[in-house]
Order: C-alpha cells, then sequence, then structure tokens
C-alpha cells in the first residue's frame, strides 16, 4: 500500500496504482481530465496529455519533485507522493495549452457534430480552453467514411486517442492495424472495417471521446439533451443486455452502453442490443438514467416522477421532486 | 361600511328650477363637449394602410437568415429551443444531400423548423443562443388568425427570401458593441456584421 497525497487529500491506494486512478477513487474535482485513457481497455493512455499533474514530492524516500510534468495515467504512485492537479497553476496552464493543440485541427462544428452535449472535448475546451481559436491555418480535412452501414467515421474531428483501435484489438478478432501514417498527417485507417462483422464493434462509439464515430442509426436524429435516456435491458445471448435507451416519447433513437461515474463504459453491448433493437417492446425499462445535474442532457429530465398528489384531508401537496435530483 | 369612492352622490328629490327646465344650458355644455372633439387630433390609426411608430428594437416574429450565398444558416444545432424559455421552438433536421450547397450551409439542416408564435413570447433568447447567425427577431407582427394551428409558423414564413432585394435587414438592430464585436476575425464565418459596421 502506498499512501498519496492528491491536492492535499490523503488516500492509501495499492501499489502500482496510477496517480490518475488514485485520485479517481478520491473522486470529485481531483480528477484529472482524461481523453485517451480508458480504463476498461489495456494499453490504453499517455496519447492525449490532457491528465498532466505535477508531482511536487516524488516518495517518501526521495523527496526531490519530478522535473517535468507528468502524465497521471501512466505514472504509478510511491508510498509519500504529493500531487498537485487543480492546485498548481502550472497544471492548468499546461492544460489549457494541451487543449488548444487538440483543437487545432478539430473542426468547431459542434452545432453539427452529434456528439455535441456528451463530447468529452468540448467539456475540456469548455472548462481549460480558450473563448476563441487562435489558430488562423487550414485544418486537415478528410472525407467521410462510412465503417460498415451503422458506424461513420468523420476522420477530421478525430483527436487520434487510440480507443477505438483498441477496442478493436481487445474486444473483436482478425483486426490488422487501426492508425496509419505518423504525426500530422496519422489517421484511423480503413483496415479498421475489418471489425464490422464483429459483434462487439460498435462499441468504438460508446468509447470515442469526440464525435468522429458517431452511430448512423441516430446520425442528426435528434440532439442529445432533447432526447431522455432510460436504463434498460434485454435477453441477450452475447452480451449482458444493459443499455441506456435514448427516448423521444415511445420512440427509440439510440441504444448505448451504460456509462460509470468515470463516464466509461460499464459493460460492452453488442451489435444487434445497440443498433437493431430500435423498439420500445424489445426492452424493459428500468428507470431513468441518473444525469450529472451539470450536464445539458439534464435539461427537463426527472429521475422520478411522481403524480402530485393535491393535499387529500390534511395533507400537503407532496414535492414532484425528491432530493436525489438535486445531486 | 367604508366608502368605496368619493363620487358617491345621494339624489334627492327636489323640485327642479326653471333654467334646469328649460334644459338648454345642459344640451349647450354636452354640445360644446361634442364639437371640442371634433377638432381635436385625431388618436385612431387606420391600420393597415397607416402605421403607429415602431421602436427600432421591437421585438416581433423571427426571420431565419441566409448567407451572402442564399444558402439557409440554420443547422439544426437545438441551441435555440433549448434557450427557449416558453418551449416555442421545434425542428427537425436532416442531412444536406451532394448538390445541395448552394441552398444550406452546412452539412446538416433543419428540414422542419416551426415556432408556435402563441406560446412565444419574444424575449428574444434564440437570437442570442444562436451560433450560426441564423434567427434573428424582426420588427414585423404576428398578424391575428382565425385558428391555432395557423400560428405555428413553419420554414415558409420564417426563412427570409432568396432574392437578395427581399432580404430582411435586421443590422439596424443590433447595437454598435455587437456588431464590433461580431465583426472579429474569429467570427469571419459572419460576414453580416461586417456589412453593417462598413455601412
Amino acid at each position: 500500500m502506498a499512501k498519496v497525497t492528491i491536492d492535499g487529500i490523503e488516500i492509501e491506494v495499492p501499489d502500482g496504482t496510477t496517480i490518475l486512478n488514485a485520485a479517481r477513487m478520491i473522486g470529485g474535482k481531483v480528477v484529472p481530465p482524461a481523453m485517451c485513457y480508458y480504463s476498461k481497455l489495456k494499453k490504453t493512455g499517455g496519447y492525449c496529455r490532457t491528465c498532466l499533474v505535477k508531482v511536487a514530492q516524488g516518495s517518501a524516500k526521495d523527496p526531490r519533485p519530478m522535473p517535468k510534468l507528468v502524465v497521471s495515467c501512466s505514472t504509478a504512485v510511491q508510498d509519500g507522493m504529493v500531487v498537485q492537479n487543480i492546485t498548481s497553476p502550472e497544471v492548468l496552464e499546461a492544460r489549457r495549452g494541451v487543449v488548444e493543440f487538440l483543437l487545432i485541427n478539430h473542426p468547431l462544428d459542434c452545432p453539427i457534430c452529434d456528439q455535441a452535449g456528451e463530447c468529452k472535448l468540448q467539456d475540456l475546451g469548455y472548462e481549460h480552453g480558450l473563448e476563441k481559436t487562435r489558430y488562423e491555418f487550414s485544418r486537415r480535412k478528410f472525407n467521410m467514411i462510412d465503417i460498415g452501414d451503422k458506424i461513420k467515421l468523420h476522420m477530421t474531428r478525430c483527436i487520434l486517442c487510440y480507443r477505438c483501435v483498441r477496442v478493436a484489438e481487445q474486444l473483436t478478432d482478425k483486426r490488422v492495424h487501426g492508425v496509419m501514417n505518423r504525426g500530422d498527417v496519422a489517421e484511423i485507417s480503413t483496415y479498421i472495417n475489418n471489425v464490422i462483422e464483429n459483434d462487439f464493434s460498435g462499441n468504438v462509439i460508446d468509447v470515442c471521446p469526440v464525435g468522429a464515430l458517431t452511430d448512423k442509426t441516430f446520425r442528426f436524429k435528434s440532439r442529445v439533451w432533447f432526447a431522455k435516456p432510460m436504463d434498460a435491458h434485454r435477453d441477450c445471448k452475447k452480451c449482458s443486455g444493459k443499455a441506456v435507451l435514448w427516448m423521444k416519447e415511445d420512440e427509440v433513437l439510440r441504444v448505448s452502453a451504460r456509462r460509470d461515474k468515470n463516464e466509461e463504459v460499464e459493460e460492452f453491448i453488442c451489435n444487434e442490443c445497440r443498433f437493431e433493437k430500435k423498439k420500445k417492446e424489445d426492452w424493459v425499462i428500468e428507470k431513468p438514467t441518473h444525469i450529472s445535474r451539470h450536464s445539458v442532457i439534464s435539461q427537463n429530465h426527472y429521475e422520478t416522477i411522481k403524480p402530485l398528489k393535491l393535499g387529500v384531508g390534511s395533507q400537503p401537496p407532496k414535492p414532484l421532486l425528491n432530493n436525489e435530483n438535486n445531486r | 361600511m367604508q366608502a368605496l369612492t368619493t363620487r358617491a352622490k345621494v339624489a334627492v328629490n327636489k323640485k327642479m328650477t326653471f333654467m334646469e327646465r328649460l334644459y338648454l344650458p345642459a344640451i349647450i355644455g354636452g354640445m360644446r363637449i361634442t364639437l371640442h372633439h371634433f377638432f381635436k387630433k385625431k388618436v385612431t390609426v387606420c391600420y393597415p394602410e397607416e402605421m403607429r411608430p415602431f421602436s427600432p428594437v421591437y421585438r416581433g416574429y423571427h426571420v431565419l437568415k441566409r448567407d451572402e450565398n442564399g444558402a439557409e444558416r440554420c443547422t439544426a444545432c437545438g441551441l435555440c429551443a433549448l434557450a427557449c424559455p416558453a418551449e416555442a421552438i421545434t425542428m427537425t433536421a436532416a442531412e444536406r444531400k451532394p448538390g445541395e450547397e448552394n441552398l444550406y450551409r452546412e452539412e446538416k439542416y433543419a428540414s422542419v423548423y416551426e415556432i408556435n408564435m402563441l406560446r412565444c413570447i419574444f424575449c428574444g433568447l434564440c437570437e442570442e443562443a444562436c451560433p450560426k447567425e441564423a434567427i434573428f427577431l424582426t420588427d414585423r407582427i404576428v398578424h391575428t388568425d382565425y385558428k391555432r394551428s395557423l400560428f405555428v409558423y413553419g420554414k415558409d414564413k420564417l426563412v427570409e427570401p432568396a432574392d437578395k432585394d427581399k432580404r430582411i435587414d435586421v443590422s439596424k438592430r443590433q447595437t454598435k458593441s455587437v456588431l464590433e464585436f461580431k465583426s472579429q476575425p474569429g467570427f469571419a464565418h459572419n460576414t453580416l456584421y461586417t456589412k453593417a459596421l462598413k455601412a
């Protein structure tokens, strides 16, 4: 076990835990943002540099600070380590620079993009970035690629986080490679086409932090904040069958996997559940999904709707919402 | 009980005097008031031939602007509907097909765009929310009608004509500071403000 202090909060974690995971155990604002690291997939992390933190004290044995900011997703904690995240102006400054670099080639087409509202890069840009771009040159552009008839690859929006490549590698078989070329001209190659036959290929949509991989069956159907997410399940032979239905009245617009508190997929779902079961009758609806009230998706989203009982006898009317919604 | 007004008079059944029985002074008094009104300035405005002067920032119904090439600016992002406190706006998005670049500015456009003018409170939050400078309030007023359904204005009424002479000018409604702010190079997608500032 190692004792580590992150932004003044002390926590004891098993040896070998990364700083990011230690911060996630604390939770709240001290968790560094991560665009590429995905705890459910192996070999992720280290590409995006948004999770940079400052190590003010290396360990109890060697209390010297680390000379540069380190990526928290792939740096293991040591006993007595002191980490600064949001308390260090240096980290925030560096992160702002990283966001600006990520946005250099990312088109500012959020009004068009289906991911808007649940996009991690949008959140990141809003929290750390500048109000407007300083970049004046033309951005790189690609033609849109259809990966099968259900997934759309909009390479222009890709930030090369490699998450989809890891999904293709670890969840599906018969995959050759994911990213072609290097540096500025790197792109997700169409070799990824090989995953379309696999039942779990649709998960690349869920792991994509931006709108580069989107669901074609949901394309331009609705903005995410107008759809109402509902937890639902069905008997599925291939996967757990636990999903979130994005509904508009009785119509199921989209099916996605459930997400945990780190916004990562809880259990990967199969393509049949995701793309083919688009009827309300196919599913058993449990309850409205919990949405953080800081998210735009929480707009008009009630988690418990109790019919208003107007005071019967001496009873006062009951409130429509319980306190759970105010989390 | 307390009196409701101070103007209440107690009716008395006293006998009228000779002058009062003539009625003439009362008639003349009444006619004086009537004739006085003949020579006063008329308060009636013969709408629609004649219009009352409007404030330059009067908030009437909306216009969906086109860009300088006549393509629709609206990209159905839904931010106006999100901002709308009266929930008056609904829209359906569609994808632009190849060859329709002169009709729609972006890859996505609103195939249906409806504003319920009975719900609309003309607050202008949609105009403020719009990232594409597509929706603006104008000084045009919503006309009366017989059916509720006729107050749901679709794209036929909202989108401005493509003809350059028939465009609806909204630049006069913007304050100078707004014009200056929006003509920054960062908002280069928008020539609307730069032109208005030069004019």
